[in-house]
């Protein structure tokens, strides 16, 4: 099979020493942010992304690619003991793995979700390198008028089709829109959305949205919440071998978690909520011990969501690499350090790029082997992260928000926006706002920018292409449904129960 | 919910949702302006520089209106969010954090500016032992001085502290050297 003499190969760079040593770090690193409330993989990776000026893109991958997964595994940690979870994604992971944490069984639910995300994680990992050179061979027959009517599906889907409110996410993506504008047209050297200021003129770096969106911003919602309750750790109890109940019990919801999580992953539509979601929907709807869930906690509730979460994070990775389209926040801030390297990602990327696509691959099954000796004898470590006191912790956050902006370009413009992105991520936050949006807006309008102009150039500036091409017509109307088809369904619902009850504008 | 009288209930306006929708409606006008100042290009393109600033413009504008809309109509927060009263104070001394790191990283150097930004904002979030925050303050800016920013390469601002251990660094580094 030519994918296993590719991995091979990919296995022989992953494990020179260095590699194997950025991966350590990556993992370890990845973890400990992931169990932080505060600090995601999307942040994180936006700090670090000046390291791609430094070393080969290799090493910087294995690193990413570490923090990514390795986020993964530590966010469980903080839903299961202090029930906030870190990200949407793990929402779910904190219904029934805090209760059982409270029940005295936080030993086995940080167990199955520990090993449940090393099985999901290697067998999503499987998926990319089997189904990545699959969906290269059809991406090549992708024009560019076909690659602009992907992105607006993924625009659709990233920001109406998920999330509590279709206006709102779009909301965010246009401002997503805005910000990737500004600077310099590069086909035509005019100046846009800059103002008038020649500091605006190279464009917002993706580093300054993240770090302002992310970083200050959270900042700022914690400090407006002093008066929310308290979350408080719940101790660690319990032995961290699961007995063979519980590895009877947890062994088919890590397998249907995975089969559910990678391929709506792998999906240019992204989004690890839906199938945590659905995950623990079916984990209910199986589980012989219907009465454990909601009351003491019920492992397959956990396994699963768990299980689910982990693969569709593999499964982002195949969008990313073969078509170049990022469908989360953390995917699209590494393809902003693919550009930085000066690399496409795109079906291309598996020829001209094969070490570094196949030793990014192969360091993820080490990742994942590492992440889950880190997460199983290490977690009292980890916990211990926990009790670091939120004052020390977010003051330190902005002191490494302010290297990472400042750092780039000694500019006080750039901390003013900084600061005024933090302003608008607290609004946000407040308000309801899905703010991964932004950042693949930022990154991907300019790309869908090219892609349609490269169309228009090609028909000679006939819009027909866009609905003449089969394959195009059909992504335009996957994203017009997709746009419309969940307010059709609301209305008809509504129409159904005639229920006068007002849902307060559910726009 | 209101108990009472649920039926006649006019969902009423959310001004801090209504402020949102005004602010955003603010924010396409100025893509509006910034878009009808793009200059024509005195470059043939087929699709100028101007068509996707225009999408983006019209796209705003029906947003913010849809928002606007959805705020007469009762708004959309959350109801735990507005139950939960906001600590303008905390936020208050963490905005001056912030403002003060702006305005002193340029004279005192990095590592002074993000001393004084630390205590501040753990003084807002409800610290009340500033001398241990200084010190923290200090041995996590240095660590991000020196750990981060130098293996990163970025060259970030150094004032007096830096230089000094610069300076100190290197006389040790020459002196193992021999």
């Amino acid at each position: 099979m030519e994918t296993l003499s590719h991995l091979a190969h990919g296995f022989s760079v992953a494990f020179t020493p260095v590699n194997l040593m950025w991966c350590l770090l990556g993992t370890t690193l990845g973890t400990a942010i992931g169990v932080l409330p505060g600090l995601g993989p999307a942040l994180t990776i936006a700090l670090l992304l000046p390291i791609t000026y430094q070393v080969a893109p290799e090493a910087s991958f294995i690193l990413f690619a570490g923090i990514y997964y390795g986020a993964m595994y530590g966010g469980s940690t903080t839903s299961i003991l202090l029930n906030t979870p870190g990200e949407s994604a793990t929402i779910v992971t904190a219904l029934e793995g805090n209760r059982m944490a409270r029940s005295g069984r936080g030993g086995a639910a940080l167990a199955t979700s520990a090993i449940g995300s090393f099985v999901a994680g290697t067998l999503g990992t499987l998926g990319v390198a089997f189904l990545a050179p699959v969906v290269v061979k059809f991406a090549l027959s992708f024009g560019p008028a076909e690659y602009f009517s992907l992105m607006v599906l993924a625009f659709i889907t990233v920001s109406a089709v998920l999330g509590s409110s279709s206006v709102r996410g779009l909301t965010s993506l246009f401002i997503g829109f805005v910000i990737g504008m500004i600077g310099v047209d590069l086909q035509t050297g005019q100046p846009r959305f800059t103002f008038g200021m020649s500091q605006l003129l190279d464009g917002v770096d993706v580093i300054v949205v993240a770090v302002g969106l992310f970083a200050v911003g959270e900042t700022f919602y914690m400090a407006s919440r002093r008066y929310a309750g308290k979350d408080e750790i719940v101790p660690l109890k319990g032995s961290l071998y699961m007995t063979a109940v519980e590895w009877a019990r947890s062994w088919k919801a890590w397998l249907r978690g995975a089969l559910l999580g990678f391929p709506i992953g792998a999906l240019p539509a992204g989004g690890a909520e839906i199938p945590t979601f659905l995950s623990y929907a079916i984990e209910k709807k199986l589980s012989k011990h219907k009465e454990e869930f909601g009351t003491v906690g019920a492992i397959e509730g956990v396994a699963g969501p768990e299980a689910a979460n982990n693969a569709s994070a593999a499964g982002v990775l195949v969008p990313m690499l073969t078509l170049g389209l990022p469908t989360s926040a953390t995917a699209a801030i590494m393809l902003s350090a693919f550009q930085s390297y000066g690399i496409n990602p795109g079906p291309m990327l598996f020829m001209t790029q094969a070490n570094l696509v196949w030793g990014l691959i192969a360091s993820l099954f080490i990742a994942n082997i590492i992440l889950v000796i880190l997460n199983l004898p290490l977690i009292g470590l980890w916990v211990r992260l926990l009790k670091i006191p939120a004052p020390q912790l977010y003051a330190g956050i902005l002191v490494f928000a302010t290297v990472g902006t400042y750092g780039i370009s000694q500019s006080p413009t750039d901390l003013v926006i900084l600061y005024l992105l933090g302003g608008a991520g607290f609004l946000m936050r407040r308000f309801d706002f899905p703010t991964a949006p932004v950042i693949i807006g930022m990154i991907l309008w300019p790309l869908a920018e090219t892609q349609f102009r490269r169309a228009m150039t090609i028909s000679n500036g006939d819009w027909s292409v866009f609905y003449t091409h089969p394959l195009s017509l059909t992504l335009l109307t996957l994203a017009f449904i997709g746009l419309i088809g969940p307010h059709i369904w609301a209305y008809i619902e509504h129409r159904r129960r005639r229920g006068p009850e007002h849902v307060p504008g559910d726009a | 919910m209101s108990t009472t009288d649920q039926q006649a209930a006019r969902p009423r306006l959310a001004v801090p949702e209504l402020l949102i929708g005004i602010g955003l409606l603010a924010c396409a006008g100025a893509v509006a302006w910034q878009t009808l100042s793009i200059p024509v290009s005195p470059l043939y393109s087929k699709v100028g520089p101007t068509v996707f600033p225009y999408i983006t413009m019209v796209g705003m504008t029906i947003l913010s209106l849809l928002l606007i809309v959805a705020a007469l109509r009762g708004g959309w927060q959350p109801e735990e969010e507005k139950e939960t009263p906001t600590d303008w104070k905390a936020m208050g001394i963490v905005a001056v954090g912030l403002v003060a790191n702006l305005v002193l990283i340029q004279p005192l150097g990095f590592t002074a500016a993000s001393v004084i930004m630390f205590v501040l904002i753990c003084h807002g979030f409800g610290s009340r032992h500033p001398l241990r925050d200084v010190l923290l303050g200090l041995i996590l800016a240095l660590a991000a001085y020196f750990g981060f920013a130098r293996a990163l390469g970025v060259n970030i601002g150094a004032g007096f502290i830096e230089n000094q251990l610069n300076t100190g660094l290197d006389s040790i580094i020459r002196m193992l050297r021999g």
